[in-house]
């Protein structure tokens, strides 16, 4: 049932096709967190946006992360947009997730009492400097949990781009089993990838949370 | 210019839908006056002070400080609404003391100090910073200059408050009723602080309070709003001595039964 020796055969191939899903959760989160909270911060600053923020945030909340890939990579081009399988994907997710980011940050800036925002005028701090230093260091600490569970839920999305043949764990895992007939090892080992690295991740946010919690008593 | 007022309301009303919350504020404040406002709650007395410290929009009239209107500027002789430079330039001559303090939590005593005078000033730390510390000695919290708020007692977060506010070396300064939110026993510290700013300081004074001991001893000129209207005003000693207004008398017979 259980080749060790395949097994080992085939893990130099699945451990750098983990490190093309190890980039793709990475630059996808920082795309998310980034234009998360840009979509958060331009919705307070200028009122008017927040009706059509909220329309393409549930617009992207609504509809499933295959379907968004899929039209980056295969509809975009007919509008003469090119991306590459890799970059497409890695965009759809960070977007995709920066809609949910983007709502994580709205509760973290609604939390903020209105007394901060005054003390902040009646310092006469402008607007981007009560952000900066007043506003943004107060909101980050208390959402850093709910950002890190979507850091872990983006980095289980990432087989879906084996979906427009990104070469990322998944389909590596696919082809192995294809040339081989043997899907018991790649598919373990596959899940057991994912198993350790959600594990790890999730130690990390919660050591993050330790250290910001310390720095800022209440 | 010298008698020019150093605050001056000129007609200002504040509406809230149908609730009328100022009705045709004018008021004078002189340089270097000390003005304690009092009155019911719903009088529109803290209103006064979010107006003047751009918290709040005015519905109708103008308010002057030092001969210039804050929320209005001069365009061809005709007043329109002034843009955020002009505002934010005026109201740099004006620092305000909350209620309920609203330092900043992730901030300690001396970052709470600093914060303004470095973005909004330009300072130096090292100069924001010795003058951070000149205030937080003045205010007794010599000792607490690396604390955060949550270390401090409302007392002591009162003063960094007002050692903050100072900072930014404002020419008015108003107080919204700072010692309502602290313990009976923690009022006395805070209102040591101010007395002593009102002595040592330059300062134009407006405050909101509670603490009718303290209006009658400190200030130049007591207000008496109800209603949204300056209801009766004068020196403490003939309105808290001879009050004329019947609504004057009541108000102060029940403050007095309560405290």
């Amino acid at each position: 049932m259980w080749d060790w020796s395949f097994a080992l055969e085939i893990l130099p191939t699945l451990a750098s096709a983990a490190i093309i899903t190890i980039e793709a959760t990475l630059i996808g989160f920082v795309i998310a967190a980034l234009l998360g909270l840009a979509l958060a911060l331009v919705r307070i600053a200028i009122p008017w946006t927040a009706w059509p923020i909220s329309v393409l945030v549930e617009l992207i909340r609504s509809t499933p992360l295959l379907i968004q890939i899929f039209f980056l990579y295969f509809v975009f081009p007919k509008f003469g947009v090119v991306l590459d399988a890799f970059t497409a994907g890695v965009i759809a997710i960070g977007l995709h997730y920066a809609a949910y980011c983007s709502e994580v940050y709205r509760a973290g800036f609604d939390n903020i009492p209105r007394g901060q925002w005054e003390a902040s005028i009646a310092l006469n701090l402008p607007q981007w400097a009560t952000f900066r230093d007043i506003i943004i260091p107060q909101v980050i600490p208390p959402i850093v949990p709910a950002l890190g569970n979507y850091l872990v839920a983006l980095f289980k999305e990432t087989p879906l781009l084996s979906a427009i043949a990104v070469l990322e764990l998944m389909q590596t895992a696919k082809i192995i089993g294809s040339d081989t007939f043997r899907y018991t090892e790649p598919m373990t080992l596959v899940g057991l990838f994912f198993l350790v690295m959600s594990l790890v991740s999730a130690a990390l946010i919660r050591i993050l949370e330790r250290l910001l919690n310390r720095r800022t008593p209440r | 210019m010298t008698d020019q007022p150093m605050v001056r309301f000129d007609n200002v009303s504040k509406r809230y839908g149908a609730l009328t919350v100022l009705d045709g504020l004018s008021l004078d404040i002189a340089r270097g006056e000390k003005v304690s406002i009092i009155g019911p709650s719903g009088s529109g007395k803290t209103t006064v002070l979010r107006m003047l410290m751009t918290l709040e929009t005015i519905n109708d009239g103008v308010i002057w400080v030092e001969g210039e209107p804050l929320t209005h500027m001069d365009k061809g002789g005709k007043l329109v609404p002034a843009n955020l430079g002009h505002i934010r330039r005026v109201r740099a001559k004006i620092g305000m003391v909350f209620q309920s303090f609203n330092l900043f939590p992730h901030m300690s005593a001396m970052a709470n100090c600093i914060e303004a005078p470095m973005t909004v000033l330009g300072m130096k730390r090292a100069d924001a910073e010795a003058r951070a510390a000149e205030l937080l000695d003045m205010v007794g919290l010599s000792q607490k200059k690396a604390h955060y708020p949550s270390q401090l007692s409302g007392g002591q977060q009162q003063r960094v408050a007002i050692a903050r506010a100072l900072a930014m070396r404002p020419k008015i300064m108003l107080f919204d009723e700072v010692t309502s939110a602290l313990d009976p026993e923690l009022v006395g510290e805070v209102l040591q602080v101010i007395r002593q700013i009102g002595r040592e300081h330059d300062l134009t004074m407006l405050m909101v309070t509670h603490q009718m001991g303290f209006a009658k001893e400190f200030s130049d000129r007591v207000c008496f709003f109800y209603q949204g209207k300056i209801c009766e005003q004068g020196p403490p000693s003939e309105l808290f001595g001879a009050p004329k207004n019947e609504r004057t008398r009541q108000f102060l017979r029940a403050v007095l039964e309560a405290g």
